[in-house]
């Protein structure tokens, strides 16, 4: 089930993707929330779903977080379906619970699941009418982590989209700010806004922030970055409140992230010399962090199987930076759009595939043996066992990629399984 | 509904996966919505199998749902099996799909593919993994045996015995069935088929060819013994072999069923904990106070053990599936402490911290719970995590696995002279709990604050400081005891006196 077709793209050149609809051998977007319940400090998320969508969560990092997590599962029993129970009651009564023991909750999610859309419980009616029950110290958000719906890192979008019309109207004339869209390390942001500052740039807001109360004031007057490429419905609803997009590579890389920062340095008119004058220590210190990397990578053929979205984006900064030979770039969905600065950077020779059919991609990846295979964590071991080198993605998601001073670390992690073949002689 | 922060079992679909990646030449199609796949990391990352589970899930997604679901379901069973061309298939629903009411069974039927095709129903609103793994063996077996017959057996031919319950992702069924195999041969007892780790369609079919079997793993196995005993008149031995004790009554219970000699079993490998508990280094572990918790099986066998071949005091007892809860509270009631059926973590949490016990033998969860109250504790039983899964060796059950627990579960101890050494010198700056552990240098975390005393009563200054001398292994139980003993006799602050009256008090 899968069909060549031509994109007609403005930005990239209209290149072939392939489409494919089979087995998706990807996570859905509740695992967002492993991530995103340590971003937004006094934010809890609830998922409504079954006793699947627990185990999900709990699986999906590979090991379990130790500290107390702010995330749980409302898991609905037979009598949630069968109507003895009203679903909404046994809900609040949930919540009741949940915020006696977390009294320190200053945001709730309700976050929906395959199951929970199916018999289409209504959590946004929910979730107004626990706003209401517990506010105004709590405010109660809904959105769908659900795979029907949403892949993987799908379910950050979908969160951070239900987030915006939670941001404070800015006032009309304001002076112009910069909004950075995606969760990011702590540490990650403090370097960017570190740049920014040095750049000149006055206001610079972070989106999630890192307190629930803390979203900035958005409107005509912002201009906005995205940090991570997964986030086509963010980009809408802030597009809706009048917000502009900075279209942008995204800031993997001592280039990548150069492109990245000069997008908004241009849109403040920050001249070329003091541009320049601002980055240049920290992209001579990404370029010598990355060259390390070189003598491993350099030539080496790459398979990315769909994973983050975050695929066309690495393969540009491992083909154009690193010198690897990019065999197929799979990502579970394809935003023309936003990935257009990257589609631009990449060779015609790479097979871009969108969506997936397991068994289908892994006969493409054993007749291509690539030197390195990007996958899901159901994959990397079997593919190991078959002699391939492979490198799970979930890692990209879970660790500090981003901006200069992360570049050489990005490397290292596709360098490593390479390094390791080579020293271990069992 | 129910709020859940971690769960001890995953959906029955789960258990099917762990009954269907043990077998050989099974395929699973599982209908089932985008990322219910992240099961197949348990297998492939927890476990390490260098294979995808035999598993193809339809994975659809809303838009899915708008054309013909039904349509997908037969695409991806058909493609399935022409892929994978299995001896036999298995068709179900997740949660999801189970909404939908597609009929996976009805439509793999419909496509008539030349193999037996076994329909599972697991309620997921209702049921949990264990139950799922019963379920899915016991319809495998049935799809596979029921048209078999018991042949007649030759005079004098060796007896010959089924294992039942193993599957994927089990703790240790790797290594115990091994470890089990090994004293059967030791008693001349033949093994037919072990189901379902590393049994075919074609072995399940050989079932009957038995004479008894041997549940291992009942919460897996024993629906299917049960089964078989009404239909093919075999016997079961349910003794389960976890500790010296336990598997010597297996061993009398086998050669009692099979007609053989019990004694060439007695002698294989004779297990060299009982010694290492006799020996005088031991006598440090009278009385540790232990809480135990896990599958039933696991649990139960193991406050056996605690009790009576490590001479540990059994403080709590407790399962997380309810389908044996009488079983634990019947182990409970004969040691004489509480029995705790819940799968719910934090109720668990709340029992230990009440509890204060020397140790933990538990699941991974109470691994968290453990290292959060700083008390020791060791994995008896799954859910597991990757180190439960360990390169080495390790059986649970036979004499072999008795070595294994004694080893595992003595090692989380503060032990012998340590111990007296915390205890006497307690204002040593570099040799008490606040400084860390010193053989890493005092640089190791330290122990933290001690929580507030909160309660009715208060503490006085003094009473506070020489609560702080007591070892910190048993200092909460201390400082419960003498709450409750202050509260008892009405005295509003707790003196030094207090502290001494309350342990007097309590260790009558």
């Amino acid at each position: 089930m899968s069909v060549m077709t031509t994109l007609p793209i403005n930005q990239a050149k209209a290149r072939p993707v392939l489409r494919e609809r089979g087995q998706r051998e990807v996570f859905c977007g509740l695992t967002g929330i492993v991530w995103l319940h340590r971003k937004i400090q006094d934010a809890f998320f609830l998922v409504v779903g079954s006793r699947t969508c627990a185990h999900l969560i709990q699986s999906a990092a590979g090991v379990m977080v130790f500290a107390e997590p702010r995330f749980a599962t409302a898991i609905m029993e037979e009598r949630d379906l069968a109507g003895l129970a009203d679903a909404n009651e046994e809900l609040d009564q949930v919540v009741a619970q949940l915020l006696e023991r977390r009294p320190d909750i200053k945001m709730l999610f309700l976050v929906g699941s395959c199951p929970s859309e199916v018999i289409k419980l209504d959590l946004s009616r929910a979730a107004s009418r626990l706003s209401a029950l517990h506010g105004p110290g709590l405010k109660v958000i809904n959105y769908s982590g659900s795979g029907i719906e949403t892949t993987f890192t799908q379910g950050e979008d979908a969160c951070l989209a239900a987030l915006v019309p939670e941001a404070p109207v800015q006032a009309p004339g304001a002076s112009p700010s910069l909004l950075v869209v995606g969760a990011l390390p702590d540490i990650v942001e403090d370097q960017f806004r570190r740049l920014f500052e040095g750049l000149g740039m006055p206001k610079v807001d972070f989106f999630p922030p890192r307190r629930a109360h803390d979203i900035p004031a958005i409107g005509e007057n912002t201009r906005f970055l995205l940090a991570q490429p997964f986030l086509g419905e963010t980009t809408q609803k802030l597009e809706a409140r009048g917000a502009r997009r900075l279209s942008a590579p995204f800031p993997f890389g001592a280039e990548g992230t150069a492109a990245w920062l000069k997008a908004a340095a241009d849109a403040w008119g920050v001249t070329e010399t003091a541009f320049n004058r601002v980055i240049s220590p920290g992209r001579e210190r990404a370029r010598r962090a990355v060259e390390r990397h070189q003598k491993v990578l350099s030539g080496k053929r790459i398979f990315f199987f769909p994973d983050s979205q975050l695929e066309p984006s690495l393969a540009r900064f491992l083909s154009k930076e690193l010198g690897m030979e990019v065999v197929e770039v799979g990502t579970p969905y394809l935003h023309r759009e936003i990935m257009g600065p990257e589609l631009d950077q990449l060779s015609a020779a790479t097979v871009i595939s969108e969506g997936q059919d397991v068994d289908r991609q892994l006969d493409r990846c054993r007749a291509a043996r690539p030197d390195l295979v990007v996958c899901g964590l159901g994959l990397a071991n079997p593919l190991e066992a078959e002699g391939m080198a492979t490198k799970w993605s979930i890692e990209l998601v879970f660790s500090p990629v981003h901006g200069f001073d992360q570049a050489g670390d990005l490397a290292g992690l596709f360098a490593r399984p390479l390094m390791r073949r080579a020293l271990v002689r069992v | 509904m129910k709020l859940t922060v971690w769960t001890y079992e995953g959906p029955p679909h789960v258990g099917a996966m762990r009954v269907a990646t043990a077998m050989r030449g099974v395929h699973y199609v599982l209908h089932a919505p985008q990322g219910d796949t992240y099961a197949d990391l348990l297998f492939t990352m927890i476990e390490r199998r260098d294979e995808r589970p035999p598993v193809t899930y339809t994975t659809f997604q809303a838009r899915d749902l708008g054309t013909d679901t039904a349509e997908l379901f037969k695409t991806a069973c058909q493609g399935a099996y022409e892929r994978f061309r299995p001896e036999a298939m298995m068709v179900g629903a997740s949660c999801t799909a189970e909404l939908i009411q597609d009929d996976p069974g009805g439509l793999a039927k419909a496509l008539g593919l030349p193999v037996p095709v076994t329909a599972l129903d697991l309620p997921s609103y209702q049921k949990k993994e264990s139950w799922g793994s019963a379920e899915t063996l016991f319809q495998l077996v049935r799809t596979h045996a029921s048209a078999s017959v018991r042949p007649p057996r030759a005079a004098g031919a060796a007896p010959r015995c089924n294992i039942l319950g193993p599957t994927a992702l089990g703790f240790r069924h790797r290594d115990d069935v091994v470890e089990i195999g090994r004293l059967l041969a030791a008693l001349g007892v033949e093994i037919n088929v072990t189901a379902p780790l590393g049994a075919s369609p074609h072995d399940l079919s050989r079932l009957p060819h038995a004479d008894f079997n041997i549940v291992l793993y009942p919460e897996t196995g024993e629906l299917t013994a049960r089964w078989l005993e009404k239909t093919f008149a075999q016997p079961a031995v349910r003794t389960i072999p976890i500790g010296v004790l336990a598997t010597r009554d297996f061993i009398a219970e086998v050669a009692a069923i099979a007609r053989v000699d019990p004694q060439p079993g007695l002698a294989y490998g004779a297990s060299r904990s009982p010694w290492w508990s006799r020996s005088v280094d031991s006598t440090y572990l009278t009385g540790k106070r232990v809480f135990i918790f896990g599958d039933a099986t696991h649990a139960v066998a193991a406050a056996r053990v605690a009790s009576e071949e490590m001479g540990f005091e059994v403080v709590g007892l407790g399962a997380y599936n309810r389908e044996f809860a009488r079983e634990v509270r019947a182990a409970a009631e004969k040691l004489g402490c509480p029995a705790l059926i819940s799968d719910d973590y934090l109720e668990v949490e709340r029992t230990i911290a009440d509890l204060q016990p020397e140790l933990v033998l538990g699941t991974q969860m109470e691994r968290h719970i453990a290292k959060r109250l700083r008390i020791a504790c060791a994995v008896i039983s799954a859910p597991s995590h990757v180190q439960d899964f360990p390169a080495r060796y390790s059986p649970q059950m036979g004499f072999e696995g008795a070595n294994v627990l004694f080893d595992t579960w003595v090692h989380p101890l503060v032990m012998g002279l340590e111990e007296h050494l915390l205890a006497m010198f307690r204002d040593d700056h570099e040799f008490n709990d606040a400084a860390g552990p010193s053989h890493l240098g005092g640089l190791a975390e330290a122990a933290p604050v001690e929580a507030p005393v909160t309660g009715s009563v208060a503490w006085s200054p003094e009473a506070q400081q020489e609560l702080g001398k007591i070892p910190f292994f048993v200092r909460g139980k201390a400082r419960r005891n003498t709450e409750d003993y202050a509260t008892d006799k009405g005295i509003a602050i707790i003196q030094v006196e207090t502290l001494y009256d309350a342990r007097s008090h309590f260790s009558r």
